[in-house]
């Protein structure tokens, strides 16, 4: 599969995650979140862009579980929750918003 | 694993991840850590002891990146958030290779040869890498 | 408390025997199988090791494995017990837990 971003056709897996970390572009995750009908805000981008520093610094997309800990502890008890990451990303925080941040699956996932 | 709804009902067993090998040379290091990573995310009471050349694994300042592989040593200081507090390190795998605790990139536990037998002892499981 | 440590690796090869039976202790029992088996034949450098660990720990051979390689008729340590895959499963059975090795 390929999605095409800024007339470059980049390589996704099967379940649409991005085949090379180092295509990732902030167009990368509009053009996702465009398939999947959402409208990317800033609360959105906030936790893109936290999944790529948090990727950068670990080399691990986080799980869930953790992913919810480290974004309250970052951005503020009230986004620390899944209810509000869920209301963001309603197929599940650490699937589609890695995806959309061009990153890996999170271990631990299936 | 689902997403939304953390692992419940069961035992939680004591699971000891042994590390005995170099990081890079073979894939059995990152294969272990995969592991309790996802040990971790079913709540299991994980921890993991590393001797011999699994000393290695825990090394400041390794940079993989010069041979083409995932620097995943940075990933070992994520094991705190995954709630894998216990890194037991063998004082005389450190000391027979000239290294320190100061050489290491996480906090650890160093303990002394003759105290392996009790820590394995303590698990339920014991997986060797 | 104790521990069934499993080890496949010839000794002349890797390390592995030693490193194993510098962590085990009283109650703990040692399997040789695989490439470890001709460890437990009289007569190689590693018998003293082997001899020592027999101090405090059981020692048992996995003797297809150990006839695959030609020992059969060999004559083993005095310590080391030759088990079959029945007695393999029933020393799993009688520990706590297996510690294999790899």
């Amino acid at each position: 599969m390929a999605i095409d971003v800024n007339g470059k056709s980049l390589e996704t897996d099967e379940e649409g995650y991005l085949a090379d970390l180092s295509d990732w572009e902030p167009e990368v995750a509009t053009v996702m979140a465009g398939i999947d009908d959402c409208d990317l805000t800033e609360n959105h981008w906030e936790v893109i862009n936290f999944l790529r520093e948090y990727y950068e610094e670990y080399q691990i997309a986080p799980a869930v579980r953790v992913l919810t800990k480290a974004i309250g502890k970052k951005l503020g008890k009230d986004k620390g929750s899944s209810k509000y990451l869920y209301e963001l990303y309603p197929y599940g925080p650490a699937k589609q918003a890695c995806k959309y941040a061009g990153l890996p699956k999170p271990t631990g996932c299936v | 694993m689902m997403e939304d709804e953390e692992y419940q009902g069961g035992e939680v067993k004591k699971f000891l991840y042994v590390n005995r090998r170099l990081p890079h040379g073979t894939v059995y290091a990152l294969e272990s850590l995969e592991t309790v990573l996802i040990g971790a995310a079913f709540d299991q009471d994980v921890s993991m002891l590393f001797i011999d050349d699994g000393v290695y694994q825990l090394k400041k300042d390794q940079a993989p990146e010069s041979i083409e592989f995932k620097n995943f040593s940075k990933t070992y200081r994520a094991l705190e958030m995954y709630d894998v507090e216990k890194l037991f390190v063998e004082r005389e795998s450190l000391e027979e290779r000239g290294l320190s605790e100061d050489d290491l990139l996480v906090d650890v536990e160093v303990i002394a040869s003759k105290e392996v037998k009790a820590l394995i002892d303590q698990n339920d499981v014991v997986l060797s890498f | 408390m104790s521990t069934l440590n499993i080890v496949n690796k010839s000794p002349f090869e890797k390390r592995t025997l030693e490193q194993c039976l510098k962590r085990i202790g009283e109650g703990d029992s040692v399997l040789l199988i695989e490439d470890a088996t001709i460890s437990a034949v009289n007569g190689t450098a590693y018998a003293n090791l082997l001899l020592e660990a027999s101090k405090q720990s059981r020692l048992y051979v996995l003797q297809p494995d150990l006839q695959a390689r030609g020992f059969a008729e060999k004559p083993l340590l005095d310590p080391v017990e030759a088990v079959d895959y029945a007695g393999f499963v029933d020393l799993v059975v009688k520990h706590e837990r297996v510690h294999s090795w790899l």
